[in-house]
């Protein structure tokens, strides 16, 4: 089952217009430094890049590191320049990967 | 003539607080954590919803039967409903949750197996049905055959426990809006179970969050699912009748 995630962008925009971009995404980010139930140290799993590619270009892109919090939300702003997909993409540990798409028009 | 509708809105809202001295514990957090849950898209808790809806709409079980195959659409046929759990279940003679009225439908009418306490699955069908009722006043049901259980509700959240020898109410009661070390104690009303809760950067139920202030007094938790807390949930919500849902709630 692929993690969950939640983007806001508003679907249409104006030419040249900033717009805002919200993404969420369920993931546990555990640190890599909590003792677990049994005494051990629980092994690292967070996500390490976020990229956003607009029509193939990026446009915003973040390292994550252990001390974010579970359940990352990363907001940014963008030019709306053309209509067409925004691709975002997260990859961590664990082979993680999660790849989400949403179009925008821009009139 | 919007400032004049905001301005409205702003005088209803603070007449209707001035009418309750009761305050959610929405009403103690940070500007910032409020913003959280107000906004749909920024509330971690809308994941578990999202998910909740797919299980919804999900068949499962032996019967192969989803939860909307009977229910139908969510929005009309759940609505209010989370407001008046914990409610009188006939067939098992004892007061059910919310939680354990989802489970026992489930393993009744779809053949499932039974959801563990605190389980994905549970919380997130558990938050996509209480949020059917967000803005809804909590409305706990007058049903006689609740009264004893609600009654030992109230002696459960009056009477001392643990090695602390501290009452729910003695915080939540008698010193709500006070301190305890850096953080404001709030009145302990569950309108927005269950909740996110940032110090556990997960979901969790009422029972989870009642759990922890026990183990904060040093006394034994009662178990999940247990009647006890089921009474505590029914006082809880007795005390916090008419306050409006929030489900899914984000806290400190």
């Amino acid at each position: 089952m692929p993690a969950r995630a939640l983007i806001h962008m508003p679907p249409t925009a104006k030419p040249g217009e900033v717009i805002e971009i919200r993404a969420l995404i369920a993931h546990p980010m555990e640190t890599g430094f909590r003792p677990g139930n049994t005494g051990g140290v629980l092994p690292r799993d967070i996500i390490r890049n976020f990229v956003c590619k607009y029509n193939g270009v990026q446009v915003f892109a973040a390292e994550l590191h252990p001390a974010m919090s579970a359940n990352p939300y990363i907001a940014f702003q963008t030019l709306a320049t053309e209509s067409g997909a925004l691709v975002f993409t997260w990859e961590g540990d664990n082979n993680f990967a999660q790849t989400e798409t949403r179009t925008i028009t821009v009139t | 003539m919007r400032r004049a509708l905001l301005l409205f809105v702003v005088a209803v809202a603070s007449w209707a607080r001035a009418d309750d001295a009761r305050r959610s514990g929405f009403d103690f957090m940070s500007p910032g954590t409020q913003a959280m849950q107000r906004d749909d898209m920024q509330n971690p808790g809308m994941l578990w919803v999202q998910d909740g809806e797919a299980l919804w709409n999900a068949k499962a079980g032996a019967r192969d039967q989803s939860c909307a195959s009977c229910h139908g659409d969510a929005a009309t046929s759940m609505r209010g409903v989370a407001a008046r759990y914990p409610a009188f279940d006939a067939a098992q003679g004892m007061p059910l949750t919310l939680g354990q009225r989802i489970d026992t439908c489930r393993q009744k009418h779809q053949g499932g197996t039974a959801l563990a306490p605190e389980s994905r699955e549970l919380l997130s069908l558990e938050a996509f049905v209480a949020l059917q009722s967000r803005g809804m006043p909590i409305a706990p049901p007058d049903d006689p055959r609740l009264r004893a259980f609600r009654e030992r509700g109230r002696q459960w959240f009056e009477k001392r426990i643990g090695q602390l020898n501290f009452s729910c109410a003695q915080c939540h009661a008698d010193n709500a809006g006070q301190r305890l070390g850096g953080s404001v104690i709030p009145e302990a009303h569950p309108t927005g179970y269950p909740i996110y809760r940032l110090e556990w950067q997960d979901m969790g139920s009422l029972q989870r969050r009642l759990r922890g202030c026990m183990s904060g007094v040093r006394a034994e938790p009662f178990p999940f699912g247990s009647i006890e807390m089921t009474e505590l949930e029914l006082y809880l919500a007795r005390r916090a009748a008419g306050m409006r849902i929030e489900t899914p709630a984000v806290r400190p």
